[in-house]
């Protein structure tokens, strides 16, 4: 067992100093395209026409990008004759309601409990979920848990497009939350349906199902993503938008 | 007789195993060979089917693959598809039904019958086709609050019109065997545990001990291979991506090869290669993350720590190399997308010898760690016979001494040419499932390094992809096992039939075969000793 222990000191610290500083390290984030002014509309058909899951839509001289309908699939970059600006970061989480964000900060301080579920998600964003957990981004720093039975959550963590067998145990879960309670949406299935959804097997995402509060965008979201989404509902962190639109640029308005 | 037919049987190329059909089934089947694809077709009726299956599995040592049923107007045709080894070719057992008469003989009696099992039950309810003697028909993919007689499936049923959502509750009540005073079925499921995929478990128990354990899958079926229908197949590929996101690039890679297989293309030299570097990338990621989960359900702290150190190192350098963390889009039909620089490859050569030493030193750590082993020797054993007559797949297979990996059955990018071995080990327990993660990931490092060491230059796709009618079966050695992928297209260049046959739905099958007779605190162990993704079996 001290072979163990010492192994860990060996290690040291690997925990990124996000939110409290950036941390722009190679491969934590696939980045993803946002909104661009395009030189012609030939250029813009083009987009629009190769998004398999209609996130493109035109805007002004350019080109909008509906975030929770991306699903990295590069189709907008590779082989195209103007690709849109590819961005990087992660800060994608934003509030579903812009009105009246209901948020759990006054209540609940800086701590929250999660209770994940998998709604029939494809693997990649539950394996980036299982990721906030490891020591590169060690959510329990953040004062993040995750419990076992939702009787204990303040927070549903929720990914996939809801196939039809897991819509009775999604609404039995959320109903087991207590009040208050709050639910986050992770990738671009949970937001939209993504690939799969709506069809004869699955929903058009989360909200078709029960109410989400926030949505993290990403094919899948990464570690950090998910990160930033939970942080803003206890409002540590500003929100992104999930309309990034031609003339917006990059700078979102909260 | 069977002992000699065996010695006797030459089935070790195309040939000679038609000519031994001919000679064995004269007069009662037509047999046909397909050389471009290394294929024996055999045309048989439902009188023959049971006799054929027997022989191929039992006599001749053949795997069973997957089972396709396809719909066409006048008629239903069964694909029974087997592989064997390097040198045998893959068998088709094809058998055509009358439209009007949707009754099969099953063959789930035979001596590899389990193999079958799951597959004619999962025909039976997503295209309503009968398999008379099949002794567990009924709900399997679609729950009891499915409506009864509408199979998915049909070609008349629409996939785009949603369900009603349904105000009865579904109620599973599977037959328990345990009737010991005090006996107890607990369920768990299907949200459970920390993180963990949505599947179900009626756990048989008296108490500490658990007798027995009856899974349910099926909670994520998102009906992949009935949306994929009627769509070109560059917006299948996004489906064949995304059904299972940690094995993207394998599924991916069986899909274009079927599509490349279809329209007689071949990739150039050098996306042949790259597909061997990305995908044995995406099994040591997958590996790893394997190890971690098997750590995590003994509670060894600092070597989940360790483990998922070296995991998401793994997801980076994945994500530095082809621009995602999963390999998203990185492969389509004809090559591939990514186009490592030379700085790129030098960074993967010497990334990936660092994180082999690490797992190395890990390995070594967890052998000495006795507390550990306790709770990994002995625990979720499958034994040689069972892995067998269930067809069992992958690293699951190969700790219960079954050395059947698709890399070297049926090559497929530069397998064929590249040196590398299959690690097996025979005990079929959690620690000898471990043994081969390991045993396999160093395997992957080095077939990276030696593919990357003589990369071919060159083009990464091959031109103009020309669509046409046809069908074919892919195989690929996913990182949990074979994955077997048929894909027809029609006269359009759509897709109108996609059957997948991933390795979680042919392992979860043999599941409660592991899940027998243990202690309660020992099954999150055998859950992630098997590693396995429902995303991928569920489909």
């Amino acid at each position: 067992m001290a072979n163990w222990v010492l192994k860990g000191l060996r290690t040291g610290i690997r925990t990124t100093s996000y939110p409290a500083g950036p941390d722009d390290a190679p491969g934590i984030s696939p980045g993803r395209p946002i909104g661009t002014s395009l030189s012609s509309t030939t250029a813009v058909d083009q987009l629009v026409r190769n998004c398999p899951t209609q996130a493109i839509a035109p805007d002004g001289s350019g080109i909008a990008i509906d975030q929770r309908r991306c699903i990295h699939c590069f189709r907008c970059q590779r082989g195209v004759d103007e690709p849109p600006i590819w961005q990087q970061g992660f800060e994608w989480a934003a509030y579903v309601d812009d009105q009246a964000p209901r948020k759990l900060a006054a209540i609940f301080g800086r701590s929250l409990h999660i209770r994940f579920v998998d709604a029939g998600a494809c693997g990649a964003c539950m394996s980036e979920a299982r990721q906030i957990n490891n020591p590169y981004y060690n959510m329990h720093r953040l004062g993040f848990f995750i419990t076992p039975t939702p009787r204990n959550a303040d927070v549903l963590l929720v990914a996939g497009p809801v196939s039809d067998a897991m819509r009775l145990p999604l609404s039995k879960t959320y109903e087991a939350l207590p009040t208050p309670k709050r639910v986050v949406a992770i990738g671009a299935c949970a937001a939209s349906g993504g690939v799969f959804g709506p069809s004869f097997a699955a929903s058009a995402g989360i909200a078709d199902v029960i109410p989400v509060d926030v949505v993290v965008p990403g094919c899948p979201p990464p570690p950090l993503a998910i990160l930033h989404g939970l942080l803003l509902v206890v409002e540590r962190k500003p929100p992104s938008n999930v309309f990034s639109r031609a003339s917006g640029g990059s700078k979102e308005s909260p | 007789m069977a002992v000699l037919y065996r010695i006797h049987d030459d089935t070790s190329d195309l040939a000679s195993f038609l000519e031994l059909c001919r000679v064995h089934w004269r007069g009662v089947v037509v047999a046909s060979a397909d050389e471009a694809d290394n294929t024996c077709r055999i045309d048989c009726g439902t009188e023959r089917l049971r006799d054929i299956c027997q022989w191929l599995t039992d006599d001749l040592g053949f795997a069973f693959a997957t089972l396709v049923a396809e719909q066409a107007p006048k008629n239903w045709l069964l694909i029974y598809a087997f592989y064997k080894d390097a040198k045998s070719p893959l068998v088709r057992v094809e058998l055509k039904l009358d439209a009007a008469l949707s009754v099969a003989p099953s063959v789930v009696d035979l001596l590899h019958g389990p193999s079958f099992d799951w597959h004619e039950r999962e025909v039976e309810d997503l295209f309503g086709l009968h398999f008379e003697g099949h002794p567990r028909l009924g709900e399997f993919v679609l729950h009891e609050d499915w409506l009864e007689g509408i199979n998915p499936m049909r070609r008349d049923f629409d996939a785009n019109k949603r369900f009603e959502p349904r105000t009865t509750e579904p109620k599973w009540e599977p037959p328990t065997i345990v009737t010991a005073p005090g006996a107890f079925a607990m369920p768990i499921g299907p949200v459970f545990s920390d993180f963990a995929e949505s599947a179900h478990f009626l756990l048989e128990t008296v108490g500490e001990d658990v007798v027995r354990t009856i899974p349910r899958f099926f909670y994520k079926y998102r009906g992949v291979e009935k949306i994929a229908e009627g769509q070109p197949p560059d917006r299948a590929l996004l489906l064949a991506e995304r059904f299972s996101g940690t094995a993207a690039f394998a599924h991916g890679l069986a899909f274009c090869q079927a599509i490349e297989a279809i329209c007689g293309i071949k990739p150039p030299p050098r996306a042949l290669a790259l597909r061997a570097v990305l995908a044995e990338l995406e099994r040591l990621r997958s590996h790893a993350a394997a190890i971690t989960g098997i750590c995590n359900s003994t509670a060894l702290a600092v070597a989940t720590s360790q483990a998922a150190l070296i995991e998401e190192r793994l997801l980076r350098l994945t994500c530095e190399i082809t621009g995602h963390r999963y390999l998203f889009g990185a492969v389509v039909p004809g090559g591939v997308i990514c186009n490592p620089s030379q700085t790129d490859c030098r960074h993967l050569t010497a990334a990936v010898g660092e994180i082999t030493h690490e797992l190395r030193r890990l390995l070594q750590m967890l052998r000495y760690s006795s507390s550990f082993l306790d709770r990994l020797e002995e625990v979720g054993v499958v034994t040689e016979d069972q892995a067998l007559s269930y067809g069992l797949v992958g690293p699951i297979a190969r700790a219960s001494g079954v050395a059947r990996d698709i890399r070297k059955v049926l090559p497929y990018a530069v397998y064929g040419s590249t040196d590398f071995s299959v690690p097996v080990e025979r005990e079929g327990d959690g620690y000898a499932r471990l043994r081969v993660l390991f045993a396999e990931a160093a395997q992957s490092a080095g077939i990276i390094n030696k593919v990357l060491s003589s990369l071919p230059d060159g083009a990464i796709c091959s031109d103009e992809l020309q669509l046409r009618a046809g069908a074919a079966l892919s195989a690929v050695e996913a990182p949990l096992g074979a994955a077997f992928h048929w894909v027809r297209l029609d006269n359009g260049g759509n897709v109108s039939r996609y059957r997948v046959t991933p390795p979680s739905f042919t392992n979860w099958h043999g599941f409660h075969l592991a899940a027998e007779n243990f202690a309660f605190q020992d099954f999150p162990i055998i859950l992630a000793s098997f590693g396995l993704s429902n995303a991928e079996c569920d489909r």
